[in-house]
C-alpha cells in the first residue's frame, strides 16, 4: 500500500477531517505525518478531527503519531479530536493514558465498517 | 524445556517495510492454535514494537538483520524470541520504564515495552551494550 491511498482529508467550515485507512505503525507513519502537519500549517483550521474509524491496527508508533499531530494542532491553536477508535486502537489509547489529554469521540461499541 | 510442538524462523532485513511482514507471518503461524481475535491482535502488536524497536534504535546507523523466533507447546503457550545484533541498551530496566524514550524527534511516546508487556504473559529484555538486544516474549491462549 502505497502511503498517499492511506488518507484523506477534507477541510469544510474551518474543520480539517482527516481519515487514515490501513494500519498504523512505524513504516506508515512517517508518510501519514507529513501530509497531515503540510494540511495543518497550510490551512490552519480551528479544529483538527482524527478520524481513526477504519483503522484496525496500530502500535505505539500510531501513539506518537497522534500525541505529535496534536502538538502540531496546539501550535496553531487548533482543537484537536480523535473521532470513533476501534476497541483495539482504543487498548492502546488508554494505556497511553491519551484520553486524559484530549478528546476522544464516538462509542466503539457499534460493528466497525 | 520440554520439545515444542511446531516452530517458525524467520531471518529479515531491518527495513522498516518488513514491519508488517514479521507481524502477519506471526499472525499467520499462530493461527494453526485457532487463537481468538483478541488474542492474535495482542501478540501482533506486540511484535510490531518488539521488530520496530530492532529497526529504530538497534539499527538506527545500519542495516542488520532481525530474528524472530516462534514456537507453541501442547498446553498452548505461544513463546516469541526477537533478536538484533544493533547497538543494545545500556540500562534494560531504565528503558522498560513507560513512557522513556531516547528519542529526540518528539515522535515516539516510550511506550512500546509496556505495550509488550501489557499485551504478552511474560517478556523477558537482555541486552549487551554494543552487542543488540534479545526478547523473549510468552502468551498462553485460552
Ligand atoms: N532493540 C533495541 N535496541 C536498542 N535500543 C532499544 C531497543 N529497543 C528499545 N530500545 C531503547 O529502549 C527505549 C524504550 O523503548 P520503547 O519501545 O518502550 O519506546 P520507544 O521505542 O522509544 O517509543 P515507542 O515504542 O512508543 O515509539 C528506546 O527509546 C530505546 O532507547
Ligand atoms: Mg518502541
Amino acid at each position: 500500500m502505497t502511503e498517499c491511498e492511506s488518507i484523506e482529508m477534507v477541510y469544510e467550515k474551518h474543520v480539517l477531517k482527516i481519515k487514515i485507512r490501513g494500519d498504523i505503525d512505524h513504516h506508515s507513519a512517517k508518510g501519514i505525518r507529513e501530509k497531515i502537519d503540510s494540511n495543518i500549517f497550510s490551512k490552519r483550521p480551528a479544529m483538527v478531527v482524527l478520524d481513526l474509524s477504519v483503522v484496525e491496527f496500530m502500535d505505539s508508533s500510531g501513539l506518537g503519531l497522534i500525541m505529535g499531530r496534536y502538538a502540531t494542532s496546539k501550535e496553531i491553536g487548533a482543537n484537536f479530536l480523535i473521532y470513533k477508535p476501534c476497541k483495539r486502537v482504543k487498548k492502546i489509547l488508554e494505556l497511553a493514558g491519551v484520553e486524559r489529554i484530549m478528546e476522544i469521540k464516538g462509542d466503539d461499541d457499534n460493528e466497525e465498517k | 524445556m520440554k520439545k515444542s510442538d511446531n516452530h517458525m524462523k524467520l531471518y529479515l532485513p531491518s527495513l522498516s517495510v518488513n514491519e508488517g511482514l514479521a507481524r502477519q507471518a506471526v499472525a499467520s503461524f499462530i493461527a494453526q492454535l485457532n487463537p481468538t481475535i483478541e488474542e492474535i491482535s495482542d501478540i501482533k502488536c506486540a511484535v510490531s514494537e518488539a521488530v520496530t524497536n530492532s529497526i529504530v534504535h538497534g539499527y538506527k546507523f545500519k542495516e542488520g538483520i532481525i530474528y524472530i523466533g516462534v514456537k507453541y507447546y501442547s498446553d498452548r503457550t505461544v513463546v516469541i524470541e526477537i533478536k538484533d545484533n544493533g547497538c543494545g541498551i545500556q540500562d534494560v530496566k531504565l528503558a522498560m520504564t513507560p513512557l522513556y524514550t531516547t528519542d529526540t524527534t518528539g515522535e515516539r511516546s516510550g511506550m512500546g515495552f509496556a505495550v509488550m508487556q501489557t499485551f504478552m504473559d511474560k517478556l523477558d529484555v537482555r541486552s549487551i551494550n554494543g552487542q543488540g538486544v534479545r526478547i523473549v516474549m510468552t502468551k498462553k491462549l485460552s
